[in-house]
């Protein structure tokens, strides 16, 4: 148990001496809600969505813990890079609770940084339309944190050095971005995308937040949830599993 | 305290280690030399469960490694042949992360801790990420934490590589008061046969997988009728330059490939 607590630990410490990165990983989070919030905001207006700042954010925050929690879990390949990963894998500790640690590490990080554009986005001008239901959002965040961290994990194993790395993020985590419905409405798609949005986690997060933040949803927050608590599941067994076939 | 039998590795057609048999005794020093790509790195890490043996038996302080890997695992210490410390953390923190995995008490392991920042002189920088070390340090703090969980074996795989003299020299008095004070057995590689022949109670020489020599530094000497280990490793193993690529891995292959080339 303390093996997990202490490699938690080290996730956190690293996070939080990280300031700079902190500091420019809401760059990107704040370019999609500010300028097409605005941007975009008298179109989809007249297009009858309201406004599409409201709209957005869910997606923004969303996409902010989707890429935090993906990153963490491809820590496993700095580690690899720089050596630690070794010391933790000869240590006479079970895979399985330094995998755990390490997850459950990822996942608090990117719950973090899930909270500071939540942060972000009131300041500029996001409203939740139900303040009761609000807290739940918190939840879907740690799902979708929990979800892509174990993804993170499964992939960070299988790689063998950062060469790799641009071609997950064009071909994995940009999809898994632009296909779940963060940035348009789920609503009327063509059958093509309608199919690919089905299949991406991501969508399940985003739409169970828009569900308790705005009172909008496509599959409904119950659905969401079910989905994104067995993909969880199912992400986490196969990121333990990878990770203990781990070779140095 | 390390007893090893007809240990054999493959990797596809390129045996890495041939047949390799011997043993080390407690609280001994043992050098084990050889080229790159000799199968020195093969062998540490089958001894040290990272590598499983295509056959052969391996014992640790009376354990099989494969069978009791985690009681294995926590009677030995190791140092890699590359880093494996966390650079965004302090010195104190890779010590105490490292007291944690290895199930050391918290007040043992803070005593011991401090005690051996303080021997490999870097108690006065605990408090500084790593990152901002040099090499010879990073390679103290490296030991010293090898050291925190008492083990009974420390291996040391080119502990010293690219550290200019005096860090070598400091390192090693380190090492061998460790294993002094505390009967710690050491088994380490290097390519500095002066080092091995100054620290080591026994060596044994690997050339191709298979094991060419052991003994003390001297009987090594006699038993090559030369005057220095250097002399003597070359005698055993030939003049000719082994070149070694970046990953064990891939160095394997290109061995395997070299020799099967070779053969036709």
């Amino acid at each position: 148990m303390s093996a997990i607590y202490i490699l938690w630990l080290r996730e956190m410490k690293r996070y939080l001496r990280s300031r700079v990165q902190i500091a420019a990983s809401l760059g990107q989070p704040m370019l999609y809600l500010l300028v097409l919030g605005f941007g975009l905001g008298p179109v989809f207006q007249r297009a009858g969505g309201g406004s599409y700042l409201q709209f957005v954010a869910p997606g923004v925050i969303g996409m902010t813990v989707l890429f935090s929690s993906i990153f963490s879990g491809l820590g496993i390949l700095w580690d690899r890079q720089f050596g630690f990963l070794k010391e933790t894998l000869v240590a006479p500790v079970p895979r399985l609770q330094i995998m755990i640690g390490r997850t459950l590490g990822g996942a608090t990080v990117a719950l973090l940084q899930g909270l500071l554009v939540t942060v972000v986005c009131v300041i500029a001008g996001f409203r939740p339309a139900h303040l009761s239901t609000a807290p739940l959002a918190l939840g879907f965040m740690l799902l979708i944190a929990t979800v892509f961290a174990g993804l993170g994990v499964a992939v960070g194993s299988s790689l063998q050095d950062m060469q790799g790395f641009q071609l997950i993020m064009n071909f994995m985590v940009m999809p898994i971005f632009f296909l779940s419905g963060a940035l348009f409405p789920l609503d009327g798609l063509p059958k093509v995308l309608a199919v690919a949005t089905m299949i991406d986690p991501l969508s399940y997060g985003v739409d169970g937040m828009r569900s308790v933040l705005l009172g909008r949803a496509h599959y409904g927050a119950m659905i969401d949830f079910e989905v994104l608590v067995v993909i969880a599941a199912v992400f986490i067994v196969f990121g333990a599993y990878r990770f203990s076939k781990i070779e140095i | 305290m390390i007893r090893v039998q007809n240990l054999l590795k493959t990797f596809g057609a390129f045996t890495a280690v041939n047949d390799v048999s011997f043993e080390v005794a407690e609280g001994e020093i043992f050098a084990f030399l050889g080229p790159n790509g000799a199968g020195k790195t093969t062998t540490i890490k089958m001894l040290t469960t990272l590598l499983k043996p295509t056959s052969g038996s391996m014992e640790l302080d009376g354990l099989d490694p494969q069978v009791h890997q985690n009681e294995a695992r926590r009677r030995f210490g190791i140092v890699f042949q590359d880093p494996s410390l966390d650079g965004d953390l302090t010195a104190w923190e890779n010590m105490q992360i490292h007291g944690v995995l290895y199930h050391v008490p918290h007040k043992v392991g803070k005593q011991r801790a401090e005690a051996l920042l303080k021997q490999f002189e870097l108690w006065e920088r605990r408090k500084d990420q790593v990152k901002k070390f040099s090499g010879g340090m990073k390679r103290r703090l490296e030991i010293a934490r090898g050291f925190l969980h008492t083990p009974k074996i420390l291996f040391l795989d080119e502990p010293t590589l690219g550290l200019d003299p005096q860090s070598r020299n400091q390192l090693w008095t380190h090492v061998k008061k460790v294993n002094e004070a505390e009967k710690v057995t050491v088994f380490l590689t290097t390519h500095y046969m002066d080092e091995a022949d100054r620290v080591a109670h026994r060596v044994g020489v690997i050339d191709h997988g298979k094991l060419v020599a052991v003994g003390t530094p001297s009987e090594i000497k006699e038993q090559t009728k030369t005057e220095s280990l250097e002399e003597a490793f070359l005698a055993l193993t030939g003049s000719t330059i082994r070149d070694e690529s970046a990953g064990s891995a891939d160095q394997m292959r290109q061995f395997a490939k070299m020799w099967q080339g070779g053969r036709r």
